[in-house]
């Protein structure tokens, strides 16, 4: 037996190969559903930044009225 | 898995490629097995194993309308697992990761041998979990699973050349390691 094969045979020892038929002790399909729908309703919220960025223009507009006809102006 | 065989349909490849909710739970219940016994070898943590099973699936059905149904859908899944188990070891400590404490609670194979010194597993998995994450991810899936070096090199998407150059330097590093700690195997 060659040094790798030493090394081989200790490392097998010291990490024994999981067995062939391994499976998960639940059923993994229900989490995989929820982590879609969470997916889903993130994609479909709004971004902090846009709601920062409506806020802002409402500030604005609430404190400088006059610029409304100019905003619709633009729009 | 390991031949990527399956006995989904092929209509069911191309549903699944349309987005159909049916077709992927039809691919996930053929493939949640084989999936996670692969994560599990490279993780060696069954609740990691777990979560990122269903991480995995979520990676395929967001990829979906990349899958080709031409080819089998068995080592996709398996490279995006692969993906998904080597983003998980990244973010572990390597010195906490594979213990024997944790290869205890493994549905291992084999027990480990009584002649080898506890403490000699013990420091050899340590020595093990100091490696590089390439070489680690390429040696304990070659050496100690005994996967084919084909199905290792398609999960890390490198030749097979490249996998038992891998294995080479993990099994030198790990001598050496071990030399200095006074453990001449």
């Amino acid at each position: 037996m060659n040094h790798d094969d030493r090394i081989k045979q200790l490392l097998k020892q010291s990490l024994p190969p999981v067995e062939r038929n391994a499976e998960p002790e639940r059923d993994l399909w229900p989490a995989v559903l929820r982590r879609l729908d969470a997916d889903a309703a993130s994609r479909h919220a709004v971004p902090w930044f846009d709601w920062a960025l409506l806020g802002g223009l409402a500030v604005f507009v609430a404190s400088f009225p006059a610029t409304i006809p100019v905003f619709l102006y633009y729009l | 898995m390991p031949d990527g065989s399956s006995s989904v349909p092929g209509s069911v490849l191309h549903r699944f490629r349309q987005g159909d909710l049916d077709a992927f739970e039809a691919l996930f219940r053929e493939h949640q097995r084989p999936v996670y016994g692969w994560i599990l070898r490279i993780v060696r943590n069954t609740a990691a194993a777990e979560d990122l099973t269903v991480e995995t699936f979520w990676r395929i059905h967001r990829a979906h309308d990349r899958f080709q149904p031409e080819f089998p859908f068995g080592p996709w899944a398996r490279r995006i697992a692969t993906r998904a188990a080597l983003d998980w070891l990244r973010a572990q400590r390597p010195e906490v990761e594979l213990t024997t404490e944790m290869a205890g609670t493994l549905p291992s194979a084999s027990q480990g041998d009584p002649g080898i010194a506890a403490e000699i597993r013990s420091k050899t998995a340590l020595a093990f979990g100091r490696l590089p994450l390439s070489l680690r991810a390429a040696a304990i899936l070659a050496v100690v699973e005994e996967q084919p070096h084909k199905d290792i090199a398609a999960a890390l998407g490198i030749t097979v050349a490249a996998v038992k150059l891998r294995v080479f330097r993990a099994l030198r590093l790990l001598r050496k390691d071990l030399e200095q700690q006074g453990i001449t195997p």
